[in-house]
């Protein structure tokens, strides 16, 4: 006979688990994972399997080895690290750099707090500001977008610039908003995984409906953009761009959905949520409009992950049946 | 039909297997020797007042309430006490209990009606009613215990609007509530109305998840059918979400009134009693019959054939088991009680009590895998709790004994439904710590109180 | 570029300097006399803020010291668990009663093996816990539940939960017997004994109160309250509390007479030369003998608790 489990009630649980969780958002950027293969061929898939397997090599061998335990390998978030991480690189990076920002995203990005959990920084971003700042040039020279039908399954990109890059560079008036629609669709230059807005938006409904992620975070950042980016244009559309141009080009939706979302590294409840999507929202706007790079998508939620121990600390929920101040 | 209401914040919907939910309640044949437990509240256990070798008749006072959070002990059948000892309850703890050898046949004491005739004439007043609920010994049967009469106490100053009957049975599986309803309807509504008098308040809501729609419509059927007889009682539908039937919750779902911190239910005018407490309520003061029986659920998924059972008190849960089909191969989990606010048990030998609501078998599957992983601050414990906290904090900071931070942080508070835990993807034993936090918080407080 | 160099130079100085003088005038203000005594009377004590002493610390205590030499002229009723207070009364200029040192027992036996498990437990690592819903794996209900709340309170690493046995053991070189653990405990399994002449000591390594009857079902080792220790002790050392024998270490001359006589081992001697050939009949606890004794702390007849020899 089998002996009775004791435990302390309930003693049924929901079918939710992390790894579920993980492989979910994992399932979601596969729409765009697949869009940039289209436009970027061999290149993005190589630099995304590098990018992933690297990560979750690292991560084994620290648990392996360094810590001495659980192996928690196949939770998916190592993978989800390396997948965000490669989305956003140019995607003919050189492979060695990918491998280097795995291994700082995991090691110092994640697994240096503890691992799973206890990271104040989103490992993905932390990764890719890494080799931002010491790979300069090849984190900054995009290739452009061809079909592969086009160019080939494994040719050289051209590369090209952003058009985040042409308005640093030449102010509103050198880009072309012609072509917006090719741009929505994913034919621009970029990292990979943020060109084409449709299939990030695909991934996002499906994570919102999945109740995966919380749309709070996302909306709060979109309508800040939208709303910060609006004034200035309606201030002096000479050398401001629509906000809608904002809201497409650049990194915004991927890191709005995916990054921003993170539930590690964001705050938990409604309102500390709102704070955060705006704190980013102002900040990506300030480096775009003022700063010295074309992106600051990945700067702002780092400098708001920051903040997320103290928003947390400053926003509680109502507690049942205090009523405020709390009496004594 | 009134519109369904239900409690604004948190709260989960686990998969609700109401498997017994069309077995009619059978009447459960008692065993040879019935063992009474002595302690069947929460609160003080009662004093035995039998010896050994003494022959007590069905509903005998065998055990008084020692202090005033305890209630009365009656002998469940006629018999002769073969001993007063310890037995091993559910937890595996010995408790002082009767042995009572049983007779066949039934002799219940004197003055007590043992018809089955509907008595709808109240002919005692509101303290003789107390009085009588104390006397039978009657207690909140959904599972905490609590001794009734002291509920029913409105203290000096307060004053009881509603009666709220806790019809929810919001803990998966659980259809002991459900079935009375259906059988015993007239009666039930008599016992509501018992409860109003006793209150002295002319306004009685039963409170019901919508997953027992039959429920609802025959209330209201029988409601309006007897206008005069039921005037006062209303049924009130209320999303099947748990934990619908925590007390603080149920109230804010009914009346939209919030329990203060830290304070009873009876500072937002209500008291809330339990289906089965109710019909209790009906017996004894009409019938002057002690609480000496109940109604227990006995499920699974894998139980051959899911009932309920009419128990008297005392009768081992092992044979209620060989009634439902026998204990199913590959069980992990026996339960006493809903699978949400239930207790494990070590024993299946335990006797049923006061407070045995169903007798849950499951097996690994039932009850989910339950690796723990990290946190990963999802905050999924913190949207389901209905009372606002932030389990993960609690969690983290009982774990650390940093016992100050739980108590500004409200751990006071926690109603202990679970919800954390059963929504938490990293399956952390949010609430083993919260209660942990909770007694130590607690002790402290009462220390300081005390200075 | 001389000149940027100067200018940040002076005003670097000049600001260190103010701050030097404002500094100094601060430190001066709300210097707190402190009788040096206490420092050094703080050095006697092992440091480890245990509170074993009743006071929040080594040094709250090392204050209370100085205070009632200085009041009374003696520190009696002062003392630290786990250090000869002799040192702290020499440097108070006083004489300290003699010191005793003490050492925390574990007085239960319930392994794996004497109380193999009936039922498994899942759930927070927190004896305090477990203990509100369920009697133990065993079954006994006032038996140790070995999820270690003594282990993470200890201060001096003394404690750990041996794998086989599932309960905790006494590092008998870390232990300094402040008895954290002992207060810890939510069963009072642990107690802080005398650690007697030579390290010998003789305890009930078991504390259910139960009737014999219901001890035997789930225990193989505890103690039944036959009393043949009782009756056996010339020393008049053992008591009954309930339906379990406990030795009064004050009386206790570590004879060893009553572990002979146990007839379910319940009673351990703790380092005590090797036993003699002509070991006594009884032998009904001799299957149930922890696994893996350790050699040299040899004692009589029960099994060994894997406790360092340490001889005076």
């Amino acid at each position: 006979m089998n002996k009775y489990t004791i435990s302390g009630s309930p003693h049924v649980h929901s079918t939710e688990n992390t790894q579920k969780i993980m492989y979910r958002v994992l399932l979601a950027l596969v729409p765009a994972l697949l869009v940039a293969i289209y436009y970027f061929g061999w290149y993005a898939l190589r630099l995304t399997l590098v990018s992933v397997a690297a990560c979750m090599l690292t991560e084994w061998l620290i648990q392996k080895f360094l810590i001495k335990g659980p192996l928690t390998i196949n939770d998916g978030s190592a993978a989800l690290t390396g997948l965000l991480l490669a989305f956003n690189v140019p995607a003919n990076l050189p492979i060695w750099m990918a491998i280097v920002g795995s291994i700082v995203a995991i090691g110092v990005g994640k697994m240096a707090f503890g691992g799973l959990g206890k990271n104040p920084f989103n490992p993905a971003l932390v990764g890719r500001v890494f080799m931002l700042v010491s790979f300069p040039t090849a984190m900054t020279t995009w290739p452009q977008a061809a079909p592969i039908f086009k160019a080939g399954f494994f040719t050289d990109a051209v590369t090209g610039p952003t058009p985040l890059g042409l308005l640093k560079e030449g102010g509103a008036a050198s880009l072309d908003h012609a072509q917006f629609i090719d741009m929505v669709l994913g034919n621009r230059g970029g990292a990979f995984g943020e060109v084409c807005a449709i299939a990030l938006l695909l991934g996002a409904i499906y994570l919102i409906a999945r109740k995966v992620i919380d749309i709070a975070t996302p909306l709060s950042i979109l309508l800040t953009v939208f709303v910060f980016t609006g004034i200035f244009w309606l201030i002096n559309p000479a050398t401001f761009i629509a906000p809608w141009y904002h809201i497409v080009y650049g990194g915004l939706l991927l890191g709005a959905f995916f990054m921003a979302t993170d539930m590690v590294t964001t705050p938990m409840t409604l309102q500390g949520k709102l704070l955060f999507g705006f704190g980013v929202g102002v900040i990506t706007v300030v480096i775009r409009l003022w700063g010295a790079y074309p992106e600051g998508v990945s700067f702002a939620i780092l400098i708001m992950n920051a903040f997320t121990p103290l928003i947390n600390k400053a926003f509680k929920p109502k507690v049942f049946g205090v009523v405020k101040p709390a009496k004594n | 039909m009134n519109p369904i209401k239900t409690f604004p914040k948190g709260g989960v919907h686990p998969e609700e297997n109401k498997l017994s939910a069309n077995q009619p309640i059978q009447d459960f044949p008692m065993s040879k020797q019935i063992i009474v437990p002595l302690g069947q509240c929460l609160g003080a256990p009662a004093d035995c007042i039998v010896n050994k070798g003494d022959r007590v008749l069905t509903g005998q006072l065998i055990g008084t309430a020692k202090g005033f959070v305890s209630a009365n002990v009656h002998s469940p059948a006629t018999g002769t006490v073969a001993k007063v000892d310890v037995v091993m309850d559910h937890t595996g703890y010995y408790k002082p209990a009767v042995f009572i050898d049983r007779e066949e046949q039934d002799e219940w004491v004197e003055g007590v009606i043992q018809t089955d005739e509907l008595l709808t004439e109240i002919k005692l007043d509101s303290k003789q009613i107390i009085d009588r609920v104390k006397d039978c010994g009657i207690v909140g049967m959904g599972g905490a215990t609590f001794p009734t009469h002291v509920k029913l106490m409105v203290p000096e100053g307060k004053k009881a609007e509603y009666i709220i009957i806790n019809a929810a049975e919001c803990e998966p599986y659980l259809t002991c509530d459900f079935r009375l309803l259906l059988e015993k309807t007239q009666e039930f509504l008599m016992g509501v109305k018992i409860l109003m008098k006793a209150v002295n308040t002319d306004k009685g809501i039963i409170g019901i998840e919508a997953n027992k729609m039959e429920a609802i419509e025959l209330l209201d059927k029988t409601i309006n059918a007897h206008r005069d007889l039921y005037k006062g009682i209303e049924v009130q539908p209320l999303k099947t979400k748990y934990p619908q039937g925590g007390e603080k919750q149920l109230i804010k779902a009914v009346t939209g009134r919030e329990v203060p911190s830290g304070k009873l239910p009876i500072e937002t005018g209500c008291v809330v009693v339990n289906v089965a407490s109710t019909y209790a309520i009906y017996e004894a003061v009409q019938k002057n019959k002690p609480l000496i029986e109940r109604i227990v659920t006995v499920t699974g998924k894998s139980v051959k054939k899911p009932c309920n059972l009419r128990v008297r008190f005392g009768t081992p849960a092992n044979l209620l088991i060989e009634a439902a089909g026998g204990l199913p191969e590959n069980i992990t989990d026996v339960i006493n009680g809903g699978p949400m606010m239930g207790k494990s048990v070590s024993v299946t030998d335990f006797p049923c009590m006061k407070g045995t609501s169903g007798i849950l078998l499951m097996t690994l599957d039932e009850a989910q895998d339950r690796r723990q992983t990290n946190c990963i601050r999802c905050g999924r414990c913190a949207k389901a709790c209905p009372m606002g906290l932030q389990p993960f904090l609690l969690h983290k900071i009982a774990k650390q004994n940093n016992f100050d931070e739980t108590e500004t942080n409200h751990i006071m508070d926690c109603i202990e439904c679970g919800s954390c835990e059963f929504t938490c993807p990293a399956n952390i034993p949010l609430l083993d710590y919260i209660r942990y936090g909770k007694a130590k918080t607690g002790a402290i407080i009462r220390a300081r109180n005390q200075k | 570029m001389s000149n940027t160099l100067f200018i940040s130079l002076a005003v670097l100085g000049i600001l260190g300097g103010i701050l030097a003088v404002i500094l100094y005038f601060v430190a001066q203000k709300f210097k707190v006399e402190e009788n040096p005594l206490i420092d050094e009377a703080e050095a006697c004590l092992p440091g480890a803020n245990c509170g074993g002493c009743g006071f929040a610390g080594c040094r709250a205590l090392a204050e209370a010291c100085v205070k009632q030499a200085a009041e009374k002229g003696n520190i009696d009723g002062l003392s630290c668990p786990g250090t000869d207070m002799g040192k702290v009364a020499a440097v108070l200029g006083l004489t300290a009663a003699a010191f005793e040192p003490k050492i925390a027992v574990v007085r239960c036996n319930g392994s794996c093996q004497n109380s193999p498990s009936k039922v498994h437990y899942e759930g927070a690592d927190i004896c305090a816990f477990a203990t509100t819903l369920y009697a133990g794996e065993g079954g006994c209900s006032k038996g140790c539940l070995g999820l270690g709340d003594c282990v993470k309170k200890c201060n001096f690493d003394a404690l750990h939960i041996d794998k086989e046995t599932g309960l905790p053991v006494v590092d008998s070189d870390k232990c300094v017997g402040c008895g954290v653990c002992a207060k810890t405990c939510p069963r009072g399994i642990i107690e802080v004994r005398p650690r007697g002449k030579k390290d010998r000591r003789v305890f009930v390594c078991c504390v259910n109160t139960d009737k014999g009857a219901l001890v035997t079902k789930n225990c193989s080792v505890g103690c039944i309250g036959c009393q043949k220790c009782l009756k056996e002790c010339p020393f008049e050392a053992i008591e009954m509390r309930g339906n379990l024998a406990y030795i009064d270490p004050a009386k206790c001359k570590a004879c060893g007479k009553c572990v002979k006589v146990c007839p379910r081992g319940s009673i351990h001697a703790i380092n005590f030369p090797a036993p003699k050939p002509e070991t006594p009949a009884l032998q009904g606890a001799e299957p149930v003998v922890k696994p893996q004794p350790k050699p040299e702390p040899v004692e009589v007849k029960t099994e060994v608790k894997p406790e360092n020899t340490v001889t005076a």
